[in-house]
Formats: C-alpha cells, sequence, structure tokens
C-alpha cells in the first residue's frame, strides 16, 4: 500500500451545540480527547447528541460555542468543503450515489482533490479488494445492484478513497441484518488493525460499542458525558447509576466481547482423514479433550463429526454422526461464538482459522473458563 | 349564424377528380401534393424546437433559483400557471400590440405555456433525490454547487426528461396554431375549406402527430442514453 | 412615447371594444359590447358539454380500472398519446369526416377531454393506501362500497385535478371551434376583416379571462374535496407542503 496519512489526533474542547428556541443544548460542553489510531465510540440513548457531536467534527452541524481540533487545529478555521474531503464520512443509510458506478462512487474524493486518473483507478481497486469485494465484478456495477452488506462495504471503501486521517461513522452497519453486521464489524476491525485510523463510531448499541472501540463515551440526554473510558474498565468500574443502567445487568457477560476465540486455549479433537489406520485414531483419542474425532479433508477443513460406524474397520470411513456446525473463527469473539453454541444447541463446536481449517474445538466450559480469568488479565481489546 | 357558415364555404378543388371534388380520402392527391406540406412542417418543427428549448432553459434556471429559495415557487407556479392556463390564439393577440404578428410572437407564447410543466417536472425531480445520497456528498466534501451538478441534477434527470417530453408533446399542438400569428406552421392547412377535405386533414394532421411522436422519441432516446443507472437491475 | 401611447391605445381600444356596441368594419353587423358576451356563453356551452359527458364517461371507466389494478399500461397511454394529437388537427379530422358544427366540435371536444381525467381518475385511485382499502374490505364493505367510500373520495383531488387540466385544454381548444363551425370568442380572433385589430385583442382578453377564471374555480373546488387528513399527509420527502404541485394532477409520460 503507498504511505498512508499518519492517524490525527482529535479533541474536543468544551463543545457545545445549541440549537435556537430550545432551552437545553443538543451537546453541552463536551471535552474528550480521541488520540491518533484508536476507535471512539459515541454511545447512547436516544436523543442524547451522539450523532450530532460527530457532525460537529465535519461541521455538518456547527459549533455554537467551544472548539474541535483535529491534529491541533481547530475545524472552525477550515473552509467546511475542504475540511470534509480530508475526513471519511459513512451513514446509516449509506447514501451512494445512485447514478454513478461503484468505481465512480468510490473515487469521489479523489476526484474532488483532483488526482490523476491512473492513481484513481489503482486507488479503487486497492480500496474494493480492502473491504473483502471483487474490483473486476464490481466496479463497474451500480448500487442498486448490489446487496445492503456489499452497499455498506462501498461506503466504507468511498469513506477511505483519499486516506482520510480521521474517519467519522454513524450507525454504519445500523441498516444491516445481524448476521453480515457481525460479519462488517469483524472485517472492520480486520481493517482497522491493518490501517489504523482515527475513527469515531456512533452506536446506540452498548454490546456493538463494547466489541469496536478501544475507548468508549457514554453520553446521556442532554449531550452530555456521562464517561469515557476502555470497555473494560466501563464494564468493571461504571462511574455513575446511568452507565451502570445503560452498560447493563449483564456485564459480566458483556465481558466475553472484549475476548476472542484466538486468546484462549482451546480444545482439542482427534483430526482424521478419510483412509487413515483406525488405530492411530485411536491413539490420538487418548490424548484429546474431545472424545469424538472430527472428519477433516486433505486441506484441513472439517467435514463432519465421526460415528463409531466409520472406526469399524481397519481404516477410517466417511460415516457420520452429525455436520462440523457452527463453525466457529478464531477472530470471532467470545460473545458471538457462545450465541452460536448456544443457537445450535451444541455443547462444543470446530473453530477454523482463516484459511478454514481446524484449529480446535471451543465448549461451553472452555468459555466459562476464560470468565473465570482475573480481572488483570482480560485484555485491553 | 349565418356569419359562422360565410365562414367556411364549401366550394369545388380544381383538379384531381370527383375524390377530391368531393373532398375524399384520395392517395393519389396526397402523393403529388405533398410538397406543400414540406415548408409548413418545417417551420413548424422549427417553431417547436425553438420554444421548448427557450422555455427549458428559463424554467430551468427558475427551478435552480427555486431550488434553495423554497418560498419562490408558490410565485413562480402562480405566474407560469397562468400563462399555461390562457389559450395560446388568445396569447398570440394579446401580445400582438407588443410584439406584432410573426415568429416573435408565435415563440413567446409557445414558450409561456412550456414553461409551468418544464418548472413542475424540474423541481420535483431535484425533490426527489434521496437525502441519504445528499448528505454523503456534503459530508464527503462537494461544496453546494458540486453537489447541486455532480448528484442531484444527475438524479432529477428522469423526471426532467419526462416533462421535456410532455413539453414538446404538446407544443407540437400548439404549434400548429401559430399561423394564426402570421409565424406559418401546419395551421394554416387547416383553414378555410381545406378542413373539410379529408386527404388534406390526413396529411396535415398525421405529420403533426408523427412529428409529436418522434420528438418523444428523440427525447426518451436521450434519457436512456443519460442515465444509464435508471436501467441497472437489482442483484 | 410613442410607441407606449400606441400600445396602451390598442389595449385600450380593446378594452373598450368589449363593453361598446359599434358596427363592424365588414359593415351592417353591430359587433362588440354585449355579442362578448353571447359568445363567451357559446363558449361555455360547448365547453361544459364536452367536459359534462368526458366526465361521464372517463371517471367511472378509471374508477374501475383503478379498481381493479388493471391495464395501467392503457390508462396512462391514453393520456400520452392524447397529448400528441394537436387539437386542431382533432377538430379537422371530426370536421373532415363528420361535418361542420356545434355537435361534431363537442364530441371532438368530449374525446380530447377524456384522456386527463381518465388517467388521472385511474391513478388516483390506484394510490389510495393500499392498508386503507384492506381495512374497509376488513369491515365488510363490498367492492362497490370501497370505491364509493374510500377511494372515491380520497382520490377525488387527483380527479379534480384531471378535470381542471381538461377544462383548460377544452375551453382553449373551443377557442378555435369556428374554424370547423361552432360558434365561440374564437370567432371575432378568427375575422379579421369583421373584427378589426380592437376585436381581436379584445376577444382574445376575454378568452383569458374565463379560461382562468375556470382554472381558479376548479381549483378552488379540487381544494375543497381535498380532506385534510390528506393536505397535512401531502408533503414531499422533507415534510414540506408541495405548494401548488399535487393540483395540477398527475404528469405522465
Amino acid at each position: 500500500m503507498t504511505a498512508a496519512t499518519p492517524a490525527a489526533t482529535l479533541e474536543f474542547r468544551r463543545a457545545t451545540k445549541r440549537y435556537s428556541g430550545q432551552s437545553r443544548p443538543a451537546v453541552e460542553e463536551l471535552s474528550l480527547t480521541v488520540p491518533a489510531g484508536e476507535i471512539c465510540v459515541l454511545v447512547g440513548p436516544s436523543g442524547c447528541g451522539k450523532t450530532t457531536a460527530m457532525r460537529m467534527v465535519n461541521r455538518m452541524t456547527d459549533i455554537t460555542e467551544g472548539d474541535i481540533r483535529l491534529d491541533g487545529a481547530s475545524v472552525r478555521e477550515r473552509s467546511p468543503a475542504e475540511l470534509r474531503r480530508e475526513i471519511g464520512y459513512v451513514i446509516q443509510q449509506i447514501g451512494l450515489f445512485p447514478h454513478l458506478t461503484i468505481g465512480e462512487n468510490v473515487a469521489t474524493v479523489p476526484r474532488l482533490l483532483g488526482w490523476d486518473k491512473d492513481r484513481i483507478r489503482g486507488r479503487v481497486d486497492q480500496l474494493l479488494a480492502l473491504v473483502s469485494l471483487d474490483p473486476a465484478d464490481i466496479r463497474d456495477r451500480y448500487p442498486a445492484q448490489l446487496s445492503g452488506g456489499q452497499r455498506q462495504r462501498v461506503g466504507v471503501a468511498r469513506a477511505l478513497a483519499a486516506d482520510p486521517p480521521l474517519m467519522l461513522m454513524d450507525e454504519p452497519f445500523g441498516a444491516i441484518d445481524p448476521i453480515n453486521r457481525e460479519r462488517l464489524q469483524n472485517e472492520f476491525l480486520r481493517l482497522q488493525a491493518e490501517i489504523r485510523k482515527t475513527v469515531v463510531f456512533v452506536t446506540h448499541d452498548i454490546d456493538e460499542a463494547i466489541k469496536m472501540g478501544d475507548k468508549i463515551a457514554i453520553m446521556k440526554e442532554g449531550g452530555k458525558l456521562a464517561q469515557y473510558a476502555p470497555p473494560a474498565e466501563l464494564l468493571m468500574h461504571p462511574g455513575d447509576p446511568f452507565v451502570e443502567d445503560f452498560v447493563g445487568a449483564d456485564r459480566a457477560l458483556k465481558r466475553l466481547a472484549l475476548q476472542r476465540v484466538r486468546d484462549i486455549d482451546l480444545w482439542t479433537a482427534p483430526l482424521v482423514r478419510t483412509g487413515e489406520p483406525v488405530a492411530e485414531v485411536r491413539a490420538k483419542l487418548e490424548e484429546a479433550d474431545v472424545q469424538i474425532p472430527l472428519l477433516v479433508d486433505a486441506e484441513g477443513r472439517p467435514v463432519g463429526w465421526l460415528s463409531e460406524r466409520g472406526l469399524a474397520g481397519e481404516r477410517v470411513r466417511e460415516e457420520l454422526r452429525s455436520r462440523p456446525d457452527p463453525r466457529i473463527e478464531m477472530d470471532d469473539v467470545l460473545r458471538d461464538a457462545l450465541a452460536d453454541l448456544i443457537q445450535a444447541e451444541t455443547r462444543y463446536a470446530p473453530v477454523v482459522d482463516a484459511r478454514g481449517r481446524a484449529a480446535g474445538i471451543l465448549s461451553i466450559e472452555v468459555i466459562g473458563h476464560a470468565l473465570n480469568v482475573p480481572q488483570e488479565e482480560v485484555p485491553a481489546s | 349564424m349565418i356569419l359562422e357558415l360565410a365562414q367556411v364555404q364549401i366550394h369545388g378543388r380544381s383538379g384531381g377528380g370527383s375524390c377530391v371534388q368531393n373532398d375524399g380520402f384520395c392517395p393519389d392527391w396526397i402523393t403529388s401534393n405533398l410538397d406543400r406540406y414540406v415548408d409548413p412542417f418545417l417551420q413548424q418543427v422549427f417553431l417547436v424546437v425553438v420554444s421548448v428549448a427557450v422555455g427549458f432553459l428559463i424554467a430551468g434556471a427558475l427551478a435552480l433559483l427555486a431550488h434553495r429559495r423554497r418560498w419562490l415557487v408558490g410565485p413562480i407556479i402562480g405566474v407560469t400557471g397562468v400563462l399555461y392556463t390562457i389559450p395560446s390564439l388568445a396569447a398570440f393577440f394579446l401580445l400582438q400590440p407588443i410584439t406584432g404578428r410573426g415568429k416573435l410572437t408565435a415563440t413567446i407564447a409557445l414558450v409561456g405555456y412550456t414553461l409551468l410543466i418544464i418548472f413542475r417536472n424540474v423541481t420535483t425531480g431535484l425533490r426527489g433525490v434521496p437525502e441519504e445520497a445528499k448528505d454523503a456528498g456534503r459530508g464527503l466534501g462537494f461544496t453546494d454547487n458540486q453537489l447541486l451538478w455532480r448528484v442531484e441534477v444527475p438524479l432529477a434527470l428522469p423526471e426532467i426528461m419526462a416533462g421535456l417530453r410532455i413539453a414538446s408533446t404538446t407544443t407540437v399542438g400548439l404549434a400548429t396554431l401559430a399561423f394564426f400569428a402570421g409565424a406559418g406552421g401546419l395551421g394554416e392547412r387547416f383553414v378555410g375549406s381545406q378542413i373539410v377535405f379529408k386527404s388534406n386533414v390526413v396529411v396535415a394532421g398525421g405529420l403533426c402527430v408523427l412529428l409529436a411522436i418522434a420528438l418523444d422519441l428523440v427525447i426518451l432516446g436521450a434519457q436512456r442514453v443519460l442515465t444509464p443507472w435508471t436501467r441497472a437491475r437489482s442483484a | 412615447m410613442q410607441t407606449t401611447l400606441a400600445f396602451l391605445g390598442q389595449f385600450g381600444g380593446a378594452i373598450d371594444f368589449i363593453f361598446h356596441q359599434r358596427e363592424s368594419y365588414a359593415g351592417g353587423v353591430q359587433i362588440g359590447g354585449s355579442e362578448m358576451l353571447d359568445l363567451a356563453w357559446q363558449q361555455i356551452k360547448l365547453s361544459a358539454v364536452a367536459l359534462g359527458i368526458a366526465i361521464a364517461v372517463a371517471v367511472p371507466i378509471g374508477l374501475w380500472l383503478g379498481h381493479v389494478r388493471r391495464f395501467s399500461f392503457f390508462a396512462i397511454s391514453v393520456s400520452n398519446i392524447g397529448r400528441a394529437v394537436p387539437t386542431l388537427a382533432l377538430l379537422a379530422f371530426f370536421a373532415a369526416y363528420l361535418g361542420l358544427g356545434f355537435t361534431n366540435v363537442a364530441f371532438a371536444l368530449t374525446l380530447l377531454a377524456i384522456p386527463p381525467i381518465l388517467t388521472n381518475t385511474y391513478v388516483g385511485v390506484y394510490q389510495v393506501d393500499r392498508d386503507t382499502v384492506d381495512a374497509a374490505r376488513g369491515m365488510g364493505m363490498r367492492g362497490i362500497d370501497v370505491v364509493r367510500r374510500v377511494e372515491l373520495p380520497l382520490a377525488l383531488p387527483t380527479i379534480a385535478g384531471g378535470v381542471r387540466t381538461s377544462a383548460v385544454n377544452v375551453i382553449a381548444t373551443a377557442t378555435i371551434a369556428p374554424l370547423a363551425g361552432a360558434t365561440s370568442l374564437g370567432f371575432p380572433i378568427l375575422n379579421a376583416q369583421i373584427y378589426g385589430p380592437e376585436g381581436q385583442i379584445g376577444a382574445a382578453m376575454v378568452v383569458a379571462v374565463l379560461a382562468v377564471a375556470a382554472d381558479v374555480l376548479l381549483g378552488l373546488f379540487q381544494r375543497a374535496v381535498t380532506p385534510r387528513g390528506v393536505k397535512l399527509e401531502a408533503g414531499d420527502r422533507q415534510g414540506r407542503p408541495l405548494a401548488g404541485f399535487r393540483k395540477r394532477g398527475v404528469q405522465t409520460a
């Protein structure tokens, strides 16, 4: 990738938004700093001013009092259009331009900035690949031809096009169905690990906030900041009754969102292939945590749980007792993995890596064990 | 009442035999007299194209003006509405003391008629642009002008073109009357006794209808070319 | 200065013509003054007959088509085709094939008036909220009741818009009716040798006023038949009322 723009620091300095005719401000004296390269989630109930606060950063909503500084420079001193070209902007309804192809949509800001055609073309393809879309396939299509999930990815790609130092995202996955939302969240986090942008992310969903945020700013009605802290601290030391209430009574379970499957010790199950000598399989069974062999294909991808009949002869035969579902990914957060296990009404499931190869077994006991790990050892993100 | 009949005198026509004498539909007469229709037809085409083009420019400008100043919409609709309602024949003569007779008068009256239609369609088209596309556009860094020309107008094109189609087909009809303003056109083929001559009426009327359809198709074709995204089917 | 006075002079002469009878240019006959009323009345009669029959024909058909939600291509195309036919050509066609006179012109005008009313009635009924119709059926209304009590009242503003459009078209075309042997205010306009320029302009002024008056009256009628709830709802995407747009009825292409 070409040299990336360094991520910017963002500082709210007693930023206030007052609408004429209303007694209470929409955002009241918001002060917080987002360190470069981190995701700050603004979360709170409806009407708490989180979206307004975000929109003040790129001056879609003007600041009444106070200031917002991007890398130390006040945003009030820049012309809005110019400022916005340096800030990525992703909204819930996505807002792709229906009359432009995907490629042209993504190229919007580079075009505004006057990049030359070749550079733009290369950048568009790079970005589409970055958000897991096939450039050759998608580039010349129109938004109407894409699914909701695909459109949202294009929205993110478009925001990243000019490599801005800051990204603003307003409930970007809110309009997507829950399954795809989870995938998009994971993908975005993977992306963020690579590109490390400073992100302001607005959501009303505390679970999403905990999953996505490096720092979380909980806002209450009237645009006031209730608490600004990393997720672990928020869960373990809520600042006041409002925060405690908003985070929810299931704080302990929520901690599961802070860990990923790859972070914990998984159980082992014997991985067998068709045609393997049964004697070897029995040997593996001795040492394994799970007493049922998992049949895998030549690449190591799970095919199914082997039944006893499969071990009847000299060599392993493909006789399955059940399918290897749900397939858990290494990158899944524990909370989602637990939900999948419960949903599938199974005690354990195979974990696969990025290439789909079996890497271990996740069970409810394993998760339970992770919950018992002392507080201090819970990773920060 | 005698006056009206005096206006329309049925008198015999020269040549052509009994078909023509009886004001019938005579293919022979038509083929040998087609050249009579060429000039009026061309005059009419010219009038229509100029009037719609000028109307489009004026109404388009008004719509852009009213786009950011909503309060202008009411008054503009009021004025263009009156221009639309006044029958064109009357308009030709109301203009006569000011612009006399001829192509200018006819064009002004015809332009006046198109204003309401085009203004309404441009404005509706602009209003129909999805709000999220505008929000995203502004957020990405478009200035107001850039947003207008690169996002709002293209997305309003289908509605705008629809307005142009309506305006041009109706203007063809009205331009038929331009003859009475002294501006030529196929209207001359409908006066006096010619109005009962079937062959004549079919040709002149047919040419008008063909012109209207042709213009409609041309604009429709242009719309297809200019708005490829409207044809993209969902995945 | 000279041109301004002359200009006023022509309009002044026209206004004078409207109010004072005088002898025609061709001699012998009295023109102007009360004759304007007579001609205007003739035009109104002609227009009213055509409009009345058109409503009687087009509204039931439009209601039925809209209610069963069928043949939309026909219902919309009839207006597109209607627009492509120049009114003068239509009049001429009927004059050539049916002859001259009031009846035949009225017939032509009726045909002219039908498309906007038909299309607007169809669209007006079609656009009635499906949930409302469902609820009505759920309450036990038969088809005919649904039309009468739910669809027709809710479609009335759009229908009125279509009638308004037709009325304007009909009055305009009735102006040229003298070419096909029927009396109307177009007669002075088309006979400069009898009426002179004041007569032409005077008649033109009366026609203009007549047309605008009809439009305004029908506009008031349209507003009167719009249920208050619908008026509040009929905003644009941003929730602001569409200043005067809905009133003219459907633009189809």
